[in-house]
C-alpha cells in the first residue's frame, strides 16, 4: 500500500485525466453521437420497413377476403338471378297456353255457335225448299188426284215419309 | 494462422528489447543477472520520463540506449522545462533556474549540484521532490491511443453518413462493439429510459482501457492500465458520475435505508457509505493489479529464457511465456469489459427510482 502511494505519480493522474476527459468529449461530439444516432436510426427504419411489411399483409389479407366475400356474394346473386329468370319463364310459359287455351276455347265457342247460326239457316233453308218441294208434290198431286184419290193418298203418305226430316 | 504468424513476430521483437540482458548474460553470473533482471521488470512497469526502445552495453563499457526523449515539466515554485535527455538516464545532474535536479529510479529529486541523494533509515530518499508534470512515456502513450481512438471512430462515424447507414472498412469490426457495450452493458445496467447519457463515458472508457491494455502487450514495453494513476483517475470519473447523478432515491437506500428496524438503520448507513468509496476503489485496484501482474509474469518469463540458459528449460519458458502473451489478449479485452459492465452497474443504481420491491 505504501509502495503505491509512492508509487503515485501526480503528473501522469493530472495529463491523464486532462487527456480522458478531453477525448470523451471530442469523441462524443465527433463519434458516439453521430454513431449512436446512425445505428438508432437504422434500427427505426428497419423496424418501420417491417411493420409496414406486416400492415401491407394485412391489407392484403383483407383484400383478399373481401374478394372472396364479393366472389361470394356476386354467386349467390346469379343464382338467384338464375332462379328468378327460371320462375318468370315458366309463369310466362304457363301463362301463354292458359291464354292460348281460352283463346282456343273462345274459338270453338265461337266456331259452335256460328255451326248452330249455319246449322238454323241450313235448317230454315231446308225448310223453305221442303214446303217448296211440298209445294210441287203437293201441286204433282192435286194433278194426279184429279185422276186416283186412292191412289193420291197412298202416294202423299208415301211422299211424306219420304221427306221424314231428320 | 496470421494471428499465430503475428504473435510469433511480437514475441521475437519482444526478445530484441531483451537483447540488454542477453549480451549481459555472457559475462555476469546468475545472481548478477537475476538481479538486474529484478531491476529492469520494476523499471518497465514503471512510468519512465524518456521512450526507451532498447539498449545495451558496448564494448567499451558504455550504455547505449535507442529512444526518444521526453520534456519534462517541474513545479518547484516557478515552471521549469527541459528534456529528458539532460538527465543522461539519472547519470548527471540538471541545473534549472536556481535548482539542481537528479532522476533516481524513474523519479526527479532535488539535490545539491554534486547530485547527491540522501537517506533515512529504511533506505527511503529523503531528498525533495518537485511536482512532476512531465510529458512521460504513459502521458505520450495516452496521447497516442487517444489519437488512434479519435480517428478511428470518427471514421467509423462518417463511415455511415457515406455508405447509407452501413458502417464500412474497419468500423464493421467495432460497430457490434459499440452496439454490445449498448445492449448489453448500458441498456440492462441502467435502464432504457436515462442509459443515453453515460453511453459517451462507457464508450470511450471501454475503447481505452482495452486499447490501452493491447498496445501494452507490444514489445513497446508500455504500461498505462498498469498504472495506479491512470487507474485512479478512471475509477475517480465513474465515482464522481456515480455521486454526482445520483438520485434521491439512491441516497436515501446508502443513509437511511427503507424497511429496516432503526437499530438496523443505524448500523447500515455507514457500512453503505464505506461501498460508495470502495466499489470505484475495487475498480482501481481490479484493473491495476491485473495489467501490472500480467505484465510482470510475462517479462519474467521471457527473462527466464536468459536465466536458464540450456535447450529444455529455455524452450519451457518460452512456451509458457507464448500461452501467457495469449491469456494476456484475453485479459486485456476481459478488464475493459469489467470495468465498463461495473461503471455501467454503479450508474444504475444511482439513477435507480422507487419502485416496489
Amino acid at each position: 500500500m505504501e509502495k503505491l502511494i509512492t508509487e503515485f505519480s501526480f503528473g501522469l493522474f493530472f495529463w491523464h485525466s486532462l487527456i480522458f476527459i478531453g477525448l470523451i468529449f471530442l469523441l462524443k461530439k465527433f463519434a458516439w453521437k453521430p454513431i449512436l444516432d446512425a445505428v438508432e436510426e437504422r434500427d427505426n427504419s428497419i423496424k418501420k420497413a417491417i411493420s409496414s411489411a406486416e400492415n401491407a399483409r394485412k391489407e392484403m389479407e383483407t383484400l383478399k377476403e373481401d374478394n372472396s366475400r364479393i366472389l361470394k356474394e356476386a354467386r349467390i346473386e346469379r343464382d338467384k338471378l338464375l332462379k328468378d329468370a327460371k320462375k318468370t319463364k315458366d309463369e310466362l310459359i304457363d301463362n301463354a297456353k292458359e291464354e292460348a287455351k281460352l283463346e282456343a276455347q273462345k274459338i270453338i265457342n265461337q266456331a259452335n255457335i256460328s255451326i248452330k247460326n249455319e246449322k238454323k239457316l241450313a235448317i230454315k233453308e231446308l225448310k223453305n225448299q221442303v214446303s217448296l218441294i211440298s209445294m210441287q208434290i203437293a201441286e204433282k198431286v192435286i194433278k194426279k188426284e184429279l185422276d186416283n184419290t186412292n191412289k193420291q193418298e197412298e202416294f202423299l203418305n208415301k211422299l211424306i215419309d219420304e221427306t221424314n226430316i231428320k | 494462422m496470421t494471428i499465430v504468424k503475428s504473435r510469433f513476430f511480437i514475441l521475437i521483437l519482444l526478445f530484441f528489447s531483451h537483447f540488454e540482458l542477453y549480451s549481459n548474460s555472457l559475462e555476469k553470473n546468475i545472481q548478477e543477472l537475476e538481479k538486474e533482471i529484478k531491476e529492469y521488470i520494476n523499471h518497465h512497469v514503471l512510468d519512465s520520463h524518456d521512450f526507451n526502445l532498447l539498449s545495451y552495453t558496448k564494448e567499451d563499457g558504455t550504455k547505449f540506449y535507442l529512444g526518444i526523449p521526453l520534456p519534462v515539466i517541474l513545479w518547484d515554485d516557478g515552471l521549469a522545462i527541459f528534456s529528458s535527455s539532460k538527465f543522461k538516464h539519472g547519470k548527471s545532474v540538471v541545473k534549472s533556474g536556481e535548482n539542481f535536479y537528479k532522476l533516481y529510479h524513474g523519479k526527479i529529486y532535488k539535490t545539491d549540484s554534486s547530485g547527491k541523494i540522501y537517506y533515512d533509515n529504511n533506505k527511503n530518499v529523503i531528498n525533495t521532490s518537485p511536482i512532476d508534470f512531465s510529458i512521460t512515456k504513459g502521458v505520450v502513450s495516452i496521447i497516442f491511443v487517444s489519437i488512434i481512438m479519435f480517428f478511428l471512430f470518427r471514421n467509423l462515424a462518417n463511415s455511415y453518413k457515406k455508405n447509407k447507414m452501413m458502417a464500412k472498412g474497419i468500423g464493421r469490426f467495432f460497430e457490434p462493439i459499440v452496439l454490445y457495450i449498448r445492449d448489453e452493458i448500458a441498456i440492462p445496467n441502467i435502464g432504457e429510459k436515462h442509459y443515453k447519457r453515460y453511453m459517451s463515458f462507457l464508450l470511450t472508457l471501454f475503447f481505452f482501457i482495452w486499447i490501452c491494455n493491447m498496445v501494452g502487450l507490444t514489445p513497446l514495453g508500455i504500461n498505462v492500465t498498469g498504472n495506479i494513476a491512470v487507474t485512479f483517475c478512471l475509477a475517480l470519473l465513474t465515482f464522481i458520475i456515480t455521486t454526482v447523478s445520483g438520485t434521491k432515491y439512491y441516497w436515501k437506500h446508502i443513509f437511511w435505508m427503507p424497511g429496516m428496524p432503526l437499530p438496523m438503520k443505524i448500523i447500515m448507513a455507514p457500512i453503505e457509505l464505506l461501498g460508495v468509496i470502495i466499489k470505484p476503489f475495487t475498480l482501481m485496484i481490479r484493473l491495476y493489479a491485473n495489467i501490472m501482474a500480467g505484465h510482470i509474469v510475462m517479462m519474467t518469463l521471457i527473462s527466464m529464457i536468459f536465466i536458464f540458459r540450456n535447450w529444455i528449460g529455455s524452450s519451457l519458458s518460452f512456451m509458457l511465456a507464448f500461452f501467457i502473451a495469449i491469456i494476456e489478449i484475453l485479459v486485456a479485452l476481459l478488464q475493459a469489459y469489467i470495468f465498463t459492465i461495473l461503471s455501467a452497474l454503479y450508474f444504475g443504481f444511482a439513477v435507480e427510482e422507487e419502485h416496489d420491491h
